[in-house]
């Protein structure tokens, strides 16, 4: 079949993917500048074509409930927001993990804290990677630097929720979001059919208890603390296979490089013309966009940046993930962070500025 | 002790525990509601054929651990969320029986609005409330069905509308919406009452099938270990103070119709 | 080639829409293209701009600073970018509204009376395409063809007999772009 090419905003790509991968259900609520996702999918009427259910819940809190409801009968589910929302599903996000369940969430990133901001933001790292709601728990984390990326992360990141029995989180932000690229569509995959749900899924998910099987029970609470501190044993050695075979990421021009920046999402891009400046003035900059934040790239940075001069953090808040390349680098190599915050997207001409700076 | 065994035949079997309920102990107080409510439901789903076929939902709250005793499956719900989630559970999968099983905090205080919506959406599901007036498992405090004047933790002088409210009516409020297609009333502390509570719960289950729209079936229930009293005066007192508060019977039947 | 370009206004002029039908036909063109909005309180009558990308080779950053061509509709749009357009750029303009015209001597300088030119065939909805018809004079990196076929893709089916008077509309605007310097 020949490749379906579409010019289409990252929100209206994450609706159209989840149709094609045989996604069951989707539950969100309005908020900007993510409301393309539902609006599209509405739009589309995939119950009609696929039996896809979309539903627009009464809140984010119920959106991450019904995923989390959909997720425990073994169901393809996922819901999308943006900042504000995404803190009020916090809650969900920790039972999904803390009674493993599959699902998927987009975080189309704005600038916050509080209402904020309904402009592009990375601040929402920290919440996204080091927790973001009580428990040890860690979700998986895949931040999109390209509309195409935002159209192949929603299989990936079921794959990896699915295979992980863990949710997973496309970490997007409001550029990403809101605009047109050329997107090759994914070829359309049904969706799972009953018995397949059974075969993948059957052993813990909510089928209808069979003569052949125990009840399963999906929940996170056990009340016996030795028995918790087992389950929270077997979460890490879970999150640590995570670390050891997930880590996806791009390394551009960092072969003869003397600098490195490292930066994700629509940061990346703008690094990625700023990288094309600096090489033009003869600075040799490469660049590291982690594609994976949990699993973060820690090996690799460590590889690759420790061999540089110094290293610029770049990112659209105040310095989140330049803890991260600190550490990976064990702080032998001096890390600045560079960022703007509030909404404003940084130019690759004020980054260039930020990178001259740490070039000696 | 003299030492005698008794054949069990079907002629001298008077009762026997459900088969749908598990041998597991029970952690409800001696004198409360739950367990009888249990073995309703549980009676229930095997007289329908339905033990393959019914996702559960627990609540937080005392009935958190619903799931340890009736032998279908299962999910735990996050306090106050249930109906969102049964909402998600039905949608994907409309051929189960799928129902809620809330107590008064989580259904009418932290998940009103989740409660609201799903029968406002007409959400096929079926919400078995236990409304005995108080929190149980967190050790007596107010909820939003505890009476004026009445005492708990939190309310040591009694409820007053002044610092708190006025009691929740929720099956009455719910019934108003075009989505609820069954609200009643029920309790279970007669015989007689135990057989009403249960062709309620029967019907709201088969409203969930038959796709009729929500159903909540509200059991007037004691709690006589935070209401400090025996099991017995609950039952007096909860006759003599809840009912006419909450009273008993049909407020909507639409399959009635 | 690589052709970076602001396209800024007021809110429904028509100007996204005019960024989406050229980055189609880019991709028609079999180029890499990106359409980066600003968005929010803009949609709502304020003032509204995107930027288009065309290349032959992948993308860097959809979000620029620096522009090769700025079409500006309003006053508050021409003080905004016509600093940003780099030196040899081209800046066109409507000078409908225009109090206080570009003043840079270092870019080339275009007029499209698209207002009035739109007014005149009485359907004030084709402006943006006679504003890409001058456009297009003037920078002719994508071919009528596949400014066709961008039309087609980016306008909805029940839209599409409205294609043929969109294509009058570019024509126009090829004829009345003038250099002013």
């Amino acid at each position: 079949m020949a490749e379906e090419v579409k010019l289409m905003k990252g929100n209206e790509v994450i609706a159209e993917a989840a149709i094609r991968c045989g996604c069951d259900g989707y539950f969100g609520y309005p908020i900007t500048p993510q409301s393309e996702v539902m609006e599209t999918l509405m739009y589309r009427k995939p119950w009609e074509e696929t039996g896809m259910v979309v539903l627009q819940a009464e809140s984010e809190c119920a959106s991450i409930n019904m995923v989390y409801g959909g997720a425990s009968t073994g169901k393809k589910v996922m819901t999308s927001s943006s900042s504000p929302g995404i803190s009020l599903m916090s809650e969900g996000l920790s039972y999904l993990a803390g009674a493993e369940l599959p699902a998927l969430i987009v975080n189309v990133q704005r600038g916050g804290p509080g209402l904020g901001t309904i402009q592009p933001s990375q601040s929402d790292y920290n919440q996204a990677c080091h927790g973001g709601a009580h428990g040890d728990f860690n979700l998986i984390v895949l931040a999109p630097a390209s509309v195409q990326e935002m159209n192949d992360f929603v299989d990936l990141g079921f794959e990896l929720a699915f295979k992980y029995r863990n949710p997973a989180m496309i970490l997007a932000d409001g550029a990403i979001g809101q605009m047109m690229e050329k997107v090759v569509l994914s070829p359309i995959k049904p969706r799972r059919t009953e018995q397949e749900i059974i075969e993948q899924c059957g052993d813990w998910a909510l089928t209808g208890k069979s003569a052949d099987r125990n009840r399963n029970i999906v929940t996170s609470l056990e009340l016996d603390s030795a028995k918790q501190e087992i389950f929270n044993r077997k979460l890490q050695a879970k999150y640590q296979t995570i670390r050891e075979n997930e880590v996806r990421y791009e390394a551009l021009n960092c072969d003869d490089a003397e600098y490195l920046m490292v930066a994700y999402g629509s940061s990346a891009r703008i690094c990625e013309k700023t990288m094309e400046l600096a090489r033009e003035k003869g600075i040799k900059v490469g660049l590291l966009r982690p594609i994976t934040l949990f699993p973060f790239p820690t090996k690799q940075i460590k590889e690759i940046g420790g061999r540089m001069k110094g290293i610029l953090s770049v990112e659209l808040n105040a310095g989140q993930m330049v803890n991260d390349v600190r550490l990976a680098v064990e702080c032998k190599v001096p890390v600045e962070h560079f960022g703007r915050m509030g909404g404003i997207i940084h130019s690759p001409e004020e980054v260039l500025e930020a990178l001259t700076k740490i070039v000696r | 002790m003299a030492n005698f065994e008794v054949e069990k035949t079907p002629e001298n079997l008077v009762y026997a525990k459900p088969r749908l309920i598990t041998d597991n102990t029970m952690h409800y107080c001696p004198g409360c509601s739950h367990g009888v409510v249990h073995k309703l439901v549980a009676e229930v789903i095997d007289e329908m054929g339905f033990q393959d076929k019914t996702v559960a939902v627990s609540p937080v709250g005392c009935s958190v651990l619903a799931y340890n005793y009736i032998d279908i499956d299962w999910v735990e719900a996050a306090h106050g969320r249930a109906c969102a989630v049964a909402t998600a559970v039905k949608r994907l999968n409309p051929e189960k029986l799928v129902f809620t099983y809330q107590g008064d905090g989580d259904l009418v205080a932290i998940g009103a609005g989740e409660t609201f919506h799903a029968a406002n959406r007409g959400e096929n599901i079926a919400i078995i409330f236990i409304n005995n007036a108080i929190y149980g498992m967190t050790g007596g405090q107010m909820a939003p069905t505890t009476i004026l004047g009445m005492k708990t933790e939190t309310c040591p002088y009694g409820r007053t509308p002044e610092q708190h409210g006025w009691p929740v009516k929720i099956s009455k409020i719910l019934s108003e919406l075009n989505g609820v297609c069954y609200a009643t009333r029920q309790t279970v502390y007669t015989p007689a009452a135990v057989r009403k509570a249960k062709k309620a719960i029967r019907k709201a289950f088969e409203n969930s099938l038959n796709k009729k729209g929500t159903s909540i079936v509200e059991i007037v229930a004691t709690c006589n270990s935070n209401w400090k009293m025996t099991p017995e005066d609950a039952n007096t007192w909860m006759e003599a103070n809840l009912f006419p508060e909450y009273p008993l019977g049909d407020i909507k039947d639409e399959a009635a119709k | 080639m690589k052709e970076e370009i602001i396209i800024a206004g007021f809110g429904g002029q028509g100007v996204l829409s005019m960024g989406k039908i050229l980055a189609y036909s880019g991709l028609m063109q079999g180029q890499e293209v990106s359409w980066m909005p600003s968005y929010g309180p803009e949609m709502r009558g304020g003032t509204a701009n995107v930027s288009v990308i065309l290349s032959d080779q992948r993308i860097s950053s959809p979000i620029i600073q620096k522009f090769d061509t700025a079409v500006i509709l309003n006053q508050q749009s021409l003080d905004k970018f016509e600093p940003q357009v780099k030196p040899g750029g081209v800046l066109i303009y409507d000078p409908n509204g225009i109090v206080n015209p570009p003043t840079r001597t270092d870019i080339k300088i275009y007029k499209v009376a698209a207002t009035d030119a739109a007014s005149k065939t009485g359907n004030m909805k084709v402006f943006n395409m006679v504003v890409l018809g001058g456009y297009l004079k003037v920078k002719p990196i994508v071919s009528i063809e596949n400014v066709k076929e961008g039309l087609a893709h980016s306008l909805p089916e029940r839209l599409h007999k409205l294609i043929p008077a969109n294509e009058a509309a570019i024509k126009i605007g090829m004829d009345i772009v003038e250099e002013v310097r």
